[in-house]
């Protein structure tokens, strides 16, 4: 038998070897390949970053359940929240809905606390939460205009999704669902056939580069059989005719801390940091049937890449796309004085740091030349 | 008998007139009370309109100087040509580019304009004497032998909408017209697609209808890096200072926006409003950990760290609560005194001469580094600094450029392009983004006011305002403006009529009452109808048909009594 070296098919030396030999040989050659191999995705990492399409990465995440026996669809959702976070996406770029407050409730026995595991380990209420629609403000309307865009004037910035055609944008539902519908606040539902219609409205407005559709109820992959838009793909924790259990009761709090597919995505997400490469298809094997006794599904058909080639980080987290600036600009003049005080606002916020009060950012808005607001604001 | 006779023809009547005002009255008033209101929109016109047609007129004036004409070639001058090109980009949309050209020779003004000493003088001179409205272009053709175009140098591209163009040899071009035309027109349409609009550009503004796909990195790395056209935009500058118990920080930055920033902003007031703030925000640190590089005697941030340097700055920053505009971030970030100097590195390991990065869609950072400005250990904590603003600026205008879309692929070879200096811009430069702004409002406009025409036709039960039908009725008159004036030329007009466009379709899509919030599927429609109306129609019904059934007994009898 000859064994030959080959480099890309231009054989470079053959030899008729003894048993040893052949299993030396074939670790040098795997050495080989797996250096070549480590190169090539090293240099294309300069590529990779154009692969996905998209500048920036938004979330909304909605808990449609009130009442305290459901603490754990607002655990799930700051669970998700704080993954989301930790992974890299501002608070701006985050909407998130909650419709009940359990950190503040009076049947919490620990205030200011949403606990995620049993004994009290991980506390994601946290110092750090900034919920932008809350208690009664969690409607399907108000989810749907979010979604659509189409809220009215005075909403402030925090409250919308200012997506474009170039963000991937993840959203997480969860709360008490059956077939075809989910259930909000106890007294109303979203159908899937809205939802799908809210997406279609979102891709029309080119608001979204591609989507991940994550819900957590009852019966969830009803909400996602009728989506026909592009670019979504979407995970349900239970097929159609199949509920979504609990995980974990804590007597010390009394109730359900999470829902088994959170808890299992959340074990799945801590192993992730911004820097990592898992893709979509280990995403697609949490929680499965042994674990969480319903059978989680997904659809991708709608997706236009490959899920093996789409990252966690593209919709968990937030990798910016960086360029190095090569030129720049040679301004010879010197500085014009200015012919008046320009107006400004001055604002200081202060933070309490080592024990001492000291002011942390001073901002100051300009306002442009053509507006004359300078009886309104004076410069102080 | 006669009783019962009257009795039954009254029973007959009561029923027969009972249909008759359910059917005549009833349902007229059930179908009027349980309309939803929808005000007529124009949708032959929105229909007309899904399918583009675009015309793109530039005007483009040829100046010949003197020596670049040979007698017979003179005799022709001046003449007019046009040329057309149309491109189908898919089935919905179609190109057509026409330049209308005028080739003149030059009056004496500008004869002594083009003998100035070096190419930008020139320049200078000759914009005094040419009034080239938005849109248009000039070119100066130059003899092969003349000294004003450095060696190797073809095409030199000014400030404003000038270019000057060397001839080639007499030789090469020829004695007659149709050879000097050979010979000029490619490249006088090389230089007019550099100075105003290339297939590749219209193609990228489209980019919301036509999903092509990318033709390579670089222009898919150019249409994600610039913003989408927008009616207003935040600037937002920050100075970030990690480390003030070292560094007490000056910036003049109020001074430096007005005399450097601002003179480009005005020069892009027609495309769209700008609002600046700046802030300091102090102990604000990098998200990374610079590796110290012995060999520099300095820290390093390499290419691939700095992915992550702006999530956890960005959490710090602010920004205007009260509008939705996209907001550009501008940091410059002085190193703490123990991290100090701290220099980027390329993909090569190479230090970078602006000390700066970008990320598409959100702004710039750059690196000051202020540790050669005092000695160590030598001047008590903490030491004033006062930043040197024009350098800043410097770099900030470069990225801000890129940001809004000026910055185009590079020149062709031969082509020298002045560098725009303090003004920021040139004007051919804001043409070109006039163009491709215009072209995409346009767009964007016509596939927002289809969808929601699509939209409201398919689904019935959404009121439609009468705001709204008027919102979508100014739109596309905007919209077929635009599409004139695009046609006749006139570049300022046509971008302000897109932006109305845009305007009206965008408060039009995006109005707060076409929430779609029931939906009806038939079976409940059925489950509410039928308790209501069965038990009133089955008895009306009824009689109906007895009354049929009778009078067909009748018509048996009669029948039967004839024979």
């Amino acid at each position: 038998m000859l064994l030959c070296l080959t480099d890309g098919g231009i054989a470079l030396f053959c030899v008729n070897p003894t048993s040893w030999q052949i299993i030396v040989f074939i670790y040098i050659y795997i050495y080989i390949y797996i250096y070549i191999y480590m190169g090539n995705v090293h240099s294309d990492k300069a590529g990779q970053f154009f692969n996905s399409g998209h500048t920036n990465n938004w979330a909304v995440l909605v808990c449609t359940s009130r009442f305290w026996f459901n603490y754990r669809h607002v655990a799930n959702t700051l669970s998700v929240y704080r993954s989301v976070k930790r992974l890299g996406i501002p608070d701006s770029r985050i909407v998130l809905m909650l419709a009940d407050d359990m950190a503040c409730n009076h049947r919490n026995p620990k205030p200011a606390t949403v606990f995620s595991h049993k004994n009290m380990e991980l506390n994601v209420y946290g110092d750090d939460v900034e919920v932008d629609y809350r208690g009664y403000e969690v409607t399907v309307e108000n989810f749907l205009r979010v979604l659509t865009g189409r809220l009215p004037a005075s909403t402030p910035r925090s409250k919308r999704l200012l997506s474009d055609d170039r963000s991937n944008i993840l959203i997480y539902l969860t709360g008490h669902g059956g077939n075809g519908f989910l259930k909000f606040q106890d007294s109303e539902e979203i159908s899937n056939v809205e939802l799908a219609d809210a997406f279609e409205q979102m891709w029309q407005k080119r608001r979204y580069n591609e989507l991940l559709f994550i819900i957590d109820t009852c019966q969830g992959a009803s909400m996602y059989e009728r989506f026909y838009s592009p670019n979504l793909m979407a995970l349900a924790s239970s097929q159609v005719g199949e509920d979504s259990l609990s995980h974990q009761p804590d007597l010390a709090i009394g109730v359900h801390l999470m829902d088994r597919y959170t808890f299992y995505l959340l074990e799945f997400l801590e192993d992730i940091h911004p820097s990592s490469t898992t893709n979509m298809n280990q995403l697609f094997k949490v929680c499965p049937k042994s674990q969480c006794v319903s059978t989680p599904g997904h659809r991708t058909d709608l997706f236009l890449r490959d899920p093996g080639r789409v990252l966690i980080t593209d919709f968990f987290g937030s990798v910016r796309k960086v360029e190095i600036t090569m030129e720049t600009i040679n301004l010879s003049s010197p500085m014009e004085p200015l012919p008046e005080r320009i107006n400004c606002t001055v604002h200081i916020l202060y933070m309490c740091i080592n024990k001492h009060i000291i002011p942390t950012a001073i901002i100051m808005y300009y306002v442009p030349r053509q507006k004359l607001l300078r009886d309104v604001f004076p410069c102080t | 008998m006669a009783t019962a006779e009257v009795e039954r023809k009254r029973g007959q009547l009561a029923a027969l007139s009972i249909a008759v005002v359910v059917v005549l009255v009833g349902v007229p008033l059930w179908w009027r009370t349980t309309e939803t209101y929808r005000a007529w929109l124009p949708v032959n016109q929105i229909n007309e309109l899904a399918e583009l047609q675009l015309q793109l007129s530039v005007d483009v004036e040829v100046v010949f100087s003197r020596g670049t004409l040979m007698p017979e070639q003179q005799k022709k001058v001046p003449f007019t040509r046009t040329q057309e090109e149309a491109q189908k980009v898919d089935d919905d949309t179609t190109l057509r580019y026409r330049y209308e050209s005028k080739y003149r020779t030059a009056n004496i003004m500008e004869e002594d304009a083009l003998k100035q000493p070096t190419a930008a003088e020139a320049d200078l001179s000759l914009h005094t004497l040419s009034a080239s409205p938005c849109g248009s272009v000039v070119v100066y053709v130059i003899p092969e032998t003349s000294v004003l175009l450095p060696q190797g140098v073809d095409v030199y591209i000014g400030h404003r909408r000038t270019a000057v163009l060397r001839m080639g040899a007499p030789m090469s071009v020829g004695k007659n017209h149709k050879q000097l035309l050979a010979h000029l027109e490619p490249r006088i349409t090389q230089v007019v697609q550099v100075m105003s609009f290339s297939h590749t550009d219209i193609t990228a503004a489209l980019s919301d209808r036509v999903r092509l796909s990318p033709g390579s990195k670089e222009s898919l790395a150019d249409s994600m890096r610039s913003f989408k056209s927008s009616p207003g935009y935040e600037i937002t500058f920050s100075l970030l200072n990690p480390d003030p118990k070292s560094h007490r920080l000056d910036w003049d930055i109020e001074g430096a926006v007005h005399s450097y920033i601002q003179p480009l902003l005005t020069k892009l007031a027609p495309l769209a409003n700008f609002s600046i703030d700046s802030q300091i925000l102090y102990y604000a640190m990098l998200g990374v950990n610079p590796r110290f590089d012995s060999s520099l005697e300095a820290y390093t941030l390499n290419a691939d760290s700095l992915a992550h340097v702006i999530n956890p700055v960005e959490a710090r920053l602010g920004s205007n609560a009260a509008s939705s505009n996209p907001v550009l971030n501008f940091l410059l970030y002085v190193p703490d005194a123990h991290h100090s100097p701290l220099y980027i590195h390329d993909h090569q390991k190479q230090p970078v001469a602006s000390n700066a990065f970008h990320s598409p869609r959100w702004g710039g950072i750059m690196v000051y580094n202020v540790n050669d400005l005092y000695g160590r250990g030598e001047t008590p904590l903490p030491v004033n600094i006062n930043i040197n603003m024009e350098k800043v600026m410097g770099v900030f205008l470069a990225q801000l450029r890129l940001m809004l879309g000026v910055q185009s692929s590079p020149a062709p070879p031969g082509f020298l392009v002045e560098p725009c200096g303090g003004a920021g811009l040139a004007d051919w430069e804001l043409d070109r983004l006039m163009w491709s702004r215009t072209v995409e409002n346009v767009a964007t406009a016509t596939t927002t006011i289809t969808s929601l025409a699509q939209l409201l036709d398919q689904i019935g039960n959404i009121v439609i305002n009468d705001n709204i039908a008027s919102q979508v009725s100014s739109t596309v008159t905007s919209l077929q403006l635009a599409v004139a004036e695009l046609e006749a030329g006139n570049l300022g007009f046509a971008l302000q009529y897109s932006k109305e466009a845009i305007l009206a379709s965008e408060r039009a899509f995006f109005d707060p009452s076409l929430l779609h919030l029931l939906y009806f599927p038939d079976d409940q429609k059925f489950a509410i109808y039928i308790p209501l109306f069965l038990p009133m129609c089955v008895p009306i019904l009824l009689s109906l048909i007895k009354i049929a059934s009778e009078a067909r007994q009748r018509r048996k009898l009669k029948q039967s009594k004839k024979d």
